[in-house]
């Protein structure tokens, strides 16, 4: 029954990271960019629900939305003002712009939050329910289901509409989308409020089920390139399966190795993937 | 003959100032900042042969660092070995794990290669933390008291700037041995375009890999004389993410794939860095890193080239406006 609950518990999580990571992929697919500071916009998400729920009372579906549309916004700046101007320049500008506002934003936030953990007061989702003996926080239970929509909901949009298929053909060939009246510089935008909004959704998931401090950006960063690299660069759909399986991996570790062997045993996975698979395992060489 | 001559001078009084700065500026306080400043400039240039040079952006170059910290000590704690016959098996550590990085990741785009050296620096940071053999989250001691000269022990903050202004001019003098090879040559064709350099025949998987060995072999030494000063190591200072941003915001502000850039950039930055330290007590390492994390993309948005591109773009204007008037 232990063993149920820990694999449970690893997949509800591994939703979440699910969530996140196709922001990161979308971005990479689209405009082979790598955002190193993805996991911050997850560790703001986090703090955006926080306050959301201290100063307005509001309750998780308030503070969800919220949080996505505040990181949405983020993710539309960012772009216009940095990501747009360094896309085109040598490779150390590109790598630089995010990794320096990774620091920027996690500094910030120790700055603005302190490093103490935090977890969001007792809202409409505290409690625990016994499903056949296995007991799940209710809240784990809504964020990972409400993870697994959403992210499925990406992966339709990207796939069954029509701004999806502008996207991809953005994604494809800049030149031909905008000779086909597509305008890039839109599309693009419109990807990285996608991507920084599933972030900050998934940040506002995690904080109604985990504690958490302005450290575990860094985390979620690094998770994020494992799932990513695990689903396949640019595949949502991928990167839902990896997020579960990162999630299901990190669980078991915890429960047979020890909590602090979890983030090892999934680093360590990364670097044998770069070894040996390097195209992801849905990914095309 | 006469550019020459005028570089050959402004070498000549670099040379001449970094030695008499201990001298004149006696206080232990101004030493220690002196010592500071060499660490970061030998580090930022180790780390300038494969990010700037090569324009393969590591960001994981802690990994060197922490094993050249580590190594010396290890072997101090567990056999009382002097740090000086640690190091070169320090360097030789992190030479095999160059190879073991770059060797998958250089067959892919750059992108990767920034994605693996970060990850990897923080598994070895983490298992560095849970490991008992090596201290775990405490850390190793070096010597307490010196046993002679070859324990790299000193009271006085003098042997050690001198000790590091040495090791930097072997650094400097190496990279600008390599900046008028061929070796040199590849490596900028890479920067500039990885394809065109294959196809006109450049090694690349080859050069990129020589280069991240070489620029390991020298961040392992910076963190060998590191540990050696301070007398011990932990997970954090050895291994932390924040060691090698450091290395690369003070290679890119100067300017990355420059010989002087990581000089400059240490010599603004560290000042800086004790003023922030100094003027808000405890809490001032915080505001450190959002002010290096504000500059990073400063320097990525609009000078990528670093300040040294900035100043050859200024100058022929002042030039050409002092010579019209």
């Amino acid at each position: 029954m232990v063993f149920v609950q820990v694999i449970t518990g690893g997949l509800l999580l591994g939703a979440i990271y699910a969530l996140f990571s196709s922001g990161l992929t979308l971005i990479w697919g689209m405009m082979n960019f790598i955002n190193f500071a993805h996991g911050e916009f997850v560790m703001l998400g986090m703090y955006v629900a926080l306050l959301v729920v201290v100063w307005l009372a509001g309750g998780p579906a308030i503070f969800g939305i919220a949080a996505a549309v505040a990181l949405a916004a983020l993710g539309i700046v960012i772009y216009f003002s940095l990501v747009r101007h360094v896309i085109r320049g040598p490779m150390l500008a590109q790598i630089l712009s995010t990794f320096g506002l990774a620091l920027l934003l996690r500094y910030s936030a120790f700055w603005l939050f302190s490093s103490n953990f935090r977890s969001l007061p007792p809202n409409a989702l505290s409690g625990t329910l016994s499903i056949g003996g296995v007991y799940l926080p209710v809240a784990q239970l809504v964020a990972g289901v409400a993870a697994i929509a959403l992210t499925i909901a990406l992966h339709l949009l990207l796939t069954q509409t029509t701004v999806g298929s502008k996207l991809l053909a953005v994604a494809e060939d800049r030149t031909a989308a905008m000779l086909m009246g597509i305008r890039p510089d839109r599309m693009q935008a419109l990807a990285w409020g996608l991507s920084a909004g599933a972030a900050g959704i998934a940040g506002a998931l995690m904080a109604t089920a985990y504690p958490w401090s302005p450290s575990v950006g860094e985390t979620f960063g690094l998770i994020a390139f494992v799932v990513v690299a695990l689903g396949g660069f640019g595949s949502v759909l991928g990167s839902l399966y990896a997020g579960l399986i990162i999630g299901l991996i990190q669980a078991v570790s915890a429960y047979w190795l020890g909590a602090i062997y979890k983030d090892i045993v999934v680093y360590g996975l990364f670097v044998a993937l770069l070894w040996f698979r390097p195209q992801g395992l849905m990914g095309k060489a | 003959m006469k550019r020459l001559s005028s570089q050959h001078l402004r070498l000549v009084l670099l040379a001449a100032a970094l030695l008499a700065y201990p001298l004149v500026f006696s206080g232990a306080f101004y030493r220690d900042i002196g010592v500071t400043f060499l660490l970061a400039a030998i580090s930022a240039s180790a780390w300038n042969i494969v990010g700037g040079y090569a324009g393969q952006v590591s960001v994981g170059h802690s990994m060197f660092f922490g094993l050249g910290a580590y190594t010396p000590l290890l072997f101090y704690t567990l056999f009382g070995w002097s740090p000086i016959a640690g190091i070169p098996v320090g360097i030789v550590f992190s030479v095999a794990l160059a190879v073991v990085i770059g060797m998958p990741t250089f067959r892919l785009t750059g992108h990767y290669f920034s994605m693996a050296t970060i990850a990897v620096a923080e598994l070895i940071r983490i298992f560095v933390g849970t490991w008992d053999f090596v201290g775990a989250a405490i850390g190793l001691q070096g010597p307490a008291v010196a046993r002679g000269w070859w324990d790299l022990t000193f009271r006085s903050e003098l042997p050690y700037y001198y000790i590091f202004l040495a090791v930097l001019a072997v650094v400097l003098a190496t990279t600008a041995t390599i900046e008028r090879r061929r070796f040199g040559f590849y490596l900028r064709a890479i920067k500039a375009s990885e394809r065109a350099a294959r196809s006109l025949g450049v090694p690349v998987r080859q050069t990129k890999l020589k280069a991240l060995a070489l620029s390991a072999a020298f961040t392992s030494a910076a963190g060998s004389l590191y540990a050696c000063k301070t007398g011990f190591i932990d997970p954090d200072s050895g291994f932390g993410i924040l060691v090698s941003v450091q290395m690369v915001i003070v290679a890119a502000l100067g300017g990355a794939g420059v010989l002087f850039g990581p000089l400059l950039g240490a010599a603004i930055l560290i000042p800086l860095q004790t003023a922030t330290n100094t003027w808000f007590g405890g809490g001032g390492s915080g505001l450190t890193y959002i002010l290096y994390g504000g500059i990073i993309v400063l320097i990525a948005r609009f000078e990528p080239g670093g300040l040294f591109e900035l100043w050859h773009r200024i100058r022929p204007q002042r030039w050409r406006r002092a010579h019209a008037a």
